[in-house]
């Protein structure tokens, strides 16, 4: 590894600091609430952004997540922390076999068998009665983390989302991410220079989501309630997506920089999580495709010149 | 030995047999030339080969493999590299990653892509443009990317898919050279499939397989293949 730059070390800093400094347990809560999504928007990009593989279905994988920790709370004696573990270990199986089923699609029919899958998995949770609770939901007893203070949670997530973004830096300077950005520019040239295009956009789903199942586990031992509307619904899937592409697709910061922006600006408007205020996101998408075609990040690249990618177009 | 051994090729699109029994070999080091008219089935037999199309019938062997079956990928990693006539860049890496994503076929290691790509973007004189987007690149560049592409994986043959069409003068002296030099300097055969019978590419082949319709109806060297009468009216017309 080269020298971290120094904003890194502050960032650090920061975040582990933070809650000792927002000490309000609503500046915290949002503080979590962001930090969920800056795991869930990276933790789609690897799938979407890196390897272009556009999902609208993985509200599915956060809720098996979310769910395995129900159940597990529900069925057995362990805590249901476990569920950072049992989450992702579930989801795989489920990623392989939409996998298999939707990467004979390409481009926007990829994208509608996401959809699909999605559906078929909320109708799944909604009437398996027996497991799921259904339309009730589960409500999860509070666990021993689960006291009046949010430090435990707030350190939780951190590391869940501190987790998946280096895992999304390591990876786009290796030959993971060369290989998911070779597929997601085109994959007959990926093909023919020696690439496994299926093997490879598998193991970007699996990757994708397993820690989108981990992010999953850590909402309901947040919440604590879980039902197919709040861990389930398309427009889940659909903020997650719009987080990746408002801050910039295939970028390590992206994700990051489009949770915070539109999770801050949902809390100022005084959102319930899952019924995010579309109509905002849409105005910030319409914003965003108008004035920074490359998501936040190709903004910021362009007006500052910071981290700017070496690359420049060369006319004819 | 044959490094290449087509035999009896034949594809049918439906009523259509666009590659007709087709039969050639190439020996490792060298450059073979396939020239044809518009629709003679070149790309076919690119495609072929290289696992993008099935045959319909007969054999392939590369290097003591037969590749008939087998997916793009794991033909490429045979060692077939290959160039698409209507070039495919990755448009929104830099032509240094272009080249870098072909050089971890051979190694999972970071710096010894990097190596590797270093030397294939020198070697093709590509190294002024290394941070440049393949988007926007003109055409000679990018056909020149789509080989240097393709030489980073290690191939020990590349098929080179109309590599003079669409170049200027300059471009297509430059690309002979290169083609020139990829035996000369690194021992790599090369199947170059060209449209019209063009004297400069016929000069750096060691041999000219003539297709027309599907059928192979010359094959010999440049000498040969240009006094051939079968030849002449197949681009002259009958
Ligand atoms: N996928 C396909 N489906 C049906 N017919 C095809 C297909 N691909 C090629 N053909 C036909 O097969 C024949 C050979 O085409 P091919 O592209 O191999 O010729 P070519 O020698 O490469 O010609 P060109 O100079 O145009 O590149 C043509 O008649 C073409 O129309
Ligand atoms: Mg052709």
């Amino acid at each position: 590894m080269k020298k971290s730059p120094l904003y890194l070390s502050i960032l650090s800093v920061f975040l582990i600091a933070a809650p000792f400094i927002l000490t309000a347990r609503y500046t915290q809560h949002v503080l979590i609430v962001v930090l969920l999504y800056v795991a869930l928007g990276s933790a789609w990009n690897i799938l979407g952004g890196f390897a272009g593989q556009l999902s609208l279905g993985h509200a599915a994988f956060f809720g098996i997540g979310a769910y395995t920790a129900a159940i597990i709370a529900s069925k057995t004696a362990f805590s249901p922390w476990w569920a950072l573990i049992a989450g992702p270990a579930a989801v795989l199986p489920v990623a392989l076999l939409v996998g298999w089923i939707c990467f004979r699609l390409r481009g926007p029919y990829f994208t509608l068998a996401t959809i699909a899958v999605g559906e078929v998995v909320r109708l799944i949770a909604l009437n398996w009665t027996t497991l799921t609770g259904g339309a009730v939901g589960v409500v999860i007893r509070p666990s021993l983390l689960s006291g009046t203070s949010k430090l435990p949670y707030y350190y939780v997530v951190l590391v869940i989302a501190v987790v998946t973004v280096t895992l999304c830096h390591l990876m786009s300077r290796r030959k993971l991410g060369y290989y998911l950005m070779a597929i997601r520019e085109d994959e007959e040239t990926a093909e023919s220079i020696g690439i496994d295009t299926t093997s490879y956009k598998l193991r970007a789903l699996a990757l994708s989501a397993a820690l989108t199942a981990m992010a999953g586990a850590f909402y309901a031992n947040y919440f604590l309630f879980v039902d197919t509307t709040t861990v389930l619904p398309l427009a889940l899937s659909v903020e997650i997506v719009l987080i990746a592409i408002i801050g910039g697709l295939g970028t390590v910061a992206g994700p990051v920089l489009g949770a915070v922006l539109l999770k801050l600006s949902s809390e100022i408007f005084r959102n319930e999580f899952a019924q995010a205020n579309l109509l905002i996101y849409g105005a910030l998408l319409v914003l965003v495709i108008l004035f920074m075609p490359d998501g936040l990040m190709g903004g910021f690249r362009r007006l500052f010149g910071v981290g700017a990618r070496k690359s420049q177009r060369v006319s004819a | 030995m044959s490094l290449l051994e087509v035999r009896d090729l034949t594809k049918r699109f439906g009523g259509l047999v666009a590659v007709d029994s087709l039969s050639f070999s190439v020996v490792a080091g060298e450059t073979v030339s396939i020239i044809g008219p518009n629709g003679a089935g070149k790309t076919t037999v690119f495609n072929l080969i290289t696992g993008f199309q099935r045959a319909t019938s007969g054999e392939i062997v590369f290097d003591g493999m037969n590749l008939v079956g087998s997916r793009p990928h794991k033909i490429a990693l045979a060692g077939v590299g290959r160039t698409f006539q209507v070039v495919k860049p990755l448009r929104g890496l830099s032509v240094f990653d272009n080249i870098l994503v072909g050089a971890f076929a051979r190694t999972g290691d970071r710096e010894e892509a990097r190596r590797i790509a270093e030397d294939v973007i020198e070697f093709t004189e590509l190294a002024r443009l290394r941070d440049a987007l393949a988007d926007g690149l003109p055409i000679g560049t990018r056909k020149r990317l789509e080989l240097a592409r393709s030489l980073a994986t290690g191939p020990k043959l590349i098929l080179l898919d109309e590599v003079m069409s669409g170049l200027n003068p300059t471009e297509s002296r430059e690309a002979i050279e290169l083609i020139k030099r990829l035996r000369d300097e690194r021992g790599i055969s090369a199947v170059a499939g060209v449209e019209h019978v063009m004297q400069v590419v016929m000069s750096i082949s060691d041999r000219v397989i003539v297709l027309n319709h599907g059928r192979k109806i010359a094959e010999g060297t440049p000498e040969e293949v240009t006094a051939d009468r079968e030849v002449i009216s197949a681009y002259l017309g009958e």
